[in-house]
């Protein structure tokens, strides 16, 4: 396992040219960061107001989730996300909407086409997805098409049997994977401490034969570095990688957790000296590129965006209800046909 | 012409005839590949279609069903084996909250076509988990078919017809059938069984047994024994166990006004009570008497020299004949 932080072999650009495209991408990354913050603000604000019923808040991970998703080759990678992966959603181009569409109850995969974003639906199941990656991977493999699954994991989700599972297959075929673990500290009132043996998900990879890195999941850059690394790794045939970003979960597991039962204000208060969306500014504003103004336009890009995303998810409504039948199988069963019969008897009396 | 062959060769012929037919299609599992699978049913496979496309796994079940989800998603068509019915439910999770919900999940954006083929059932004196009837587990499931072969035929047909079917489709080998020998002609091996369909295999008008997998062959014998003291016994195969054939049972059981549902799972919350209450729900009025059930115990599936006591007998099952024969409303 390696410690990194930012991409020391990254120079072979003159200096003026990398500063530029740094700044660039610094700028990118930046707008998405806000903009996902902003968004996550309202969604928990939506569920207070009783616009959505539930929502898993990812504030203090907008770097890692942003980081590593810009970094991903959208034309042929695909990723795996878990329940609180709005960062990643965003970051991939999905709708909002689409995305808050779970947990506004309209659908629990959310709304949006997943085989066109090439973002696996929401999935509620603690590493349930990630051996999903590794099939992925081998049939990438096969059709050689140089495309990477990324699995996003947690530091919870690190005790499954279905992570061991997969990294091991993984690494047994040399699969191109690069397994995510988003370490934020809590897997809901447990702390990592006491859920990771050895205290490092990345030296796991070791065992496995394959790299493992840890970086700081709250520096976008460093996240970005190292996925993309990983990434190119892994198209090249070199094949699966950890990366695993220590962050920090700012908010509660959901909107009904109460992290006072188990953490303190402290390290709470420790932790917003870290926020990545602060962090990512000070690095932007290092650069000399942007001034206030290039914030206030972020800023209020992003509350028209929240704007719209509130109306449309306070507007989405109810589903066709035969979408309960129809999603079922591809080739549904005359039996099947028949409940739904009998439930649209049901509803005309 | 007809050939006589075994099931495990005509499922050996059903993946070898899959793979020519569509090369979007992947045999794997624990010992497919090099080995043929420990009941050979892959056997020559990895030679002839090459290690990508007939390949061994870990020995990881959760691995292997979460692995089939992936490719499913990344276009291919999966026909996963997990060595023996008991160490399938390692990979409940897999199979249960995504294998079978991926496609509802997605909302149609990836069709499922995977085919697990789980050899299964009872009655080869094997060790613990060895010997399980998992059919009423997996037809409870929302999003799974579920099917059993009772002879070579047949397994060949039910397994084409799984693999080129766009859904999940839980394929239960019953293996204590594998090295029975029946003819298989090619007009069969052309045939495929739509989902949902059953079959009379030997007409009767007195009672109706129903049975799937090794149970069907126990029950034609049940069925020699009876005709010999003049009860006339139709056994139907129902082989697809989700969906049901349930207007095939009904029009049975309104010829005959008798049912008895024989198998290997235990009794309670077995198929055998979804097969008495189709049947109830669509002949309460021609029913002679209750339908009778003849199943393993609720107990969990014994060691070899028990296994007898455990697995319904033809005895049992004459008995059965025998009460609803002698069924008298009071």
């Amino acid at each position: 396992m390696t410690m990194t932080t930012r991409d020391a072999g990254a120079t072979a650009r003159p200096a003026a040219q990398a500063h530029a495209d740094d700044a660039a991408l610094l700028r990118r990354l930046y707008r998405t960061m806000a903009t996902v913050r902003r968004l996550d603000l309202d969604a928990v604000a939506m569920q207070r107001q009783g616009i959505i019923p539930g929502y898993a808040p990812m504030r203090g991970q907008e770097a890692a989730q942003v980081g590593s998703a810009a970094a991903l080759d959208l034309r042929r990678d695909f990723a795996f996300p878990t329940y609180r992966e709005l960062g990643v959603a965003v970051a991939m181009g999905v709708d909002p909407v689409a995305y808050l569409a779970s947990h506004q109850g309209a659908w629990h995969g959310g709304l949006w086409d997943a085989a066109a974003a090439r973002l696996a639906p929401i999935n509620a199941v603690v590493g349930g997805a990630v051996t999903h990656a590794v099939g992925w991977a081998l049939g990438a493999k096969l059709d050689r098409t140089g495309g990477v699954a990324i699995a996003y994991f947690g530091d919870g989700a690190s005790s499954q049997g279905d992570i061991h599972e997969a990294m091991n297959t993984a690494a047994v075929s040399r699969l191109p994977v690069v397994f995510f673990c988003q370490n934020n500290g809590w897997a809901i009132s447990v702390p990592a401490s006491e859920q990771v043996a050895g205290g490092s998900v990345a030296a796991r990879g070791a065992g496995y034969g394959m790299p493992g890195v840890r970086v700081d999941g709250n520096d976008v850059i460093a996240v970005y570095d190292a996925t993309r690394r990983a990434l190119d790794r892994a198209r090249k045939g070199g094949g699966p990688s950890i990366v695993e970003a220590m962050t920090y979960r700012m908010g509660p597991h959901s909107t009904s957790d109460d992290p006072g039962r188990y953490r303190t204000l402290d390290e709470e208060q420790s932790w917003l000296a870290r926020d990545p969306l602060a962090l990512c500014e000070q690095q932007l504003r290092r650069t000399g590129t942007v001034g206030d103004g290039f914030f206030a336009e972020v800023a209020e890009t992003a509350g028209a965006l929240a704007d719209r995303v509130r109306d449309d998810v306070a507007a989405l409504g109810g589903r066709p209800p035969e979408e309960m039948f129809d999603f079922v199988f591809s080739d549904p069963p005359a039996a099947l046909l028949g409940q739904r019969r009998a439930w649209e008897e049901s509803r005309h009396g | 012409m007809a050939e006589l062959t075994t099931m495990q060769r005509a499922l050996n012929r059903a993946l070898d005839d899959a793979l020519a037919a569509d090369e979007r299609t992947l045999v794997f599992g624990e010992d497919v590949g090099t080995l043929g699978g420990v009941f050979r049913v892959t056997d020559g496979l990895k030679a002839k279609y090459g290690g990508d496309r007939v390949f061994d796994t870990t020995l990881a079940e959760a691995g292997i069903m979460g692995m089939a989800v992936g490719l499913a998603m990344a276009g291919w068509r999966p026909v996963p084996e997990i060595q023996f019915d008991g160490f399938s439910y390692p990979a409940i999770d897999q199979i249960v909250n995504q294998v079978a919900r991926m496609h509802y999940r997605s909302r149609g954006a990836f069709d499922m076509p995977i085919t697990l083929r789980l050899p299964s059932f009872g009655g080869i004196r094997a060790p613990e988990h060895h010997g399980e009837s998992l059919e009423a587990l997996f037809a409870q499931v929302p999003g799974l078919k579920v099917v059993a072969p009772s002879t070579p035929a047949e397994a060949y047909a039910l397994l084409r017809q799984s693999i080129e079917d766009p859904d999940p489709v839980i394929f239960l080998e019953p293996k204590s059938r594998y090295w029975h020998k029946d003819t298989v002609s090619d007009e069969e091996l052309e045939e495929r069984l739509p989902v949902g369909t059953s079959r009379v295999v030997r007409p009767g008008r007195h009672v109706t047994l129903v049975a799937w997998g090794a149970m069907v062959a126990r029950c034609l014998q049940a069925a020699e024994l009876g005709a010999e003291d003049g009860v006339e016994i139709e056994v139907i195969d129902l082989r697809w166990l989700k969906p049901i054939d349930a207007d095939g049972l009904a029009a049975s059981v309104a010829r005959t006004r008798r049912a008895v549902v024989v198998h290997e799972a235990p009794l309670t919350a077995g198929l055998g009570a979804e097969v008495s209450a189709l049947i109830t729900e669509r002949c309460f009025a021609e029913l002679k008497a209750p339908v009778q059930r003849v199943t393993g115990w609720d107990v969990p599936y014994p060691s070899p020299v028990l296994e007898d006591e455990y697995l319904p007998s033809i005895d049992r099952i004459l008995d059965a004949v025998q009460t609803t024969l002698e069924y008298r409303r009071g």
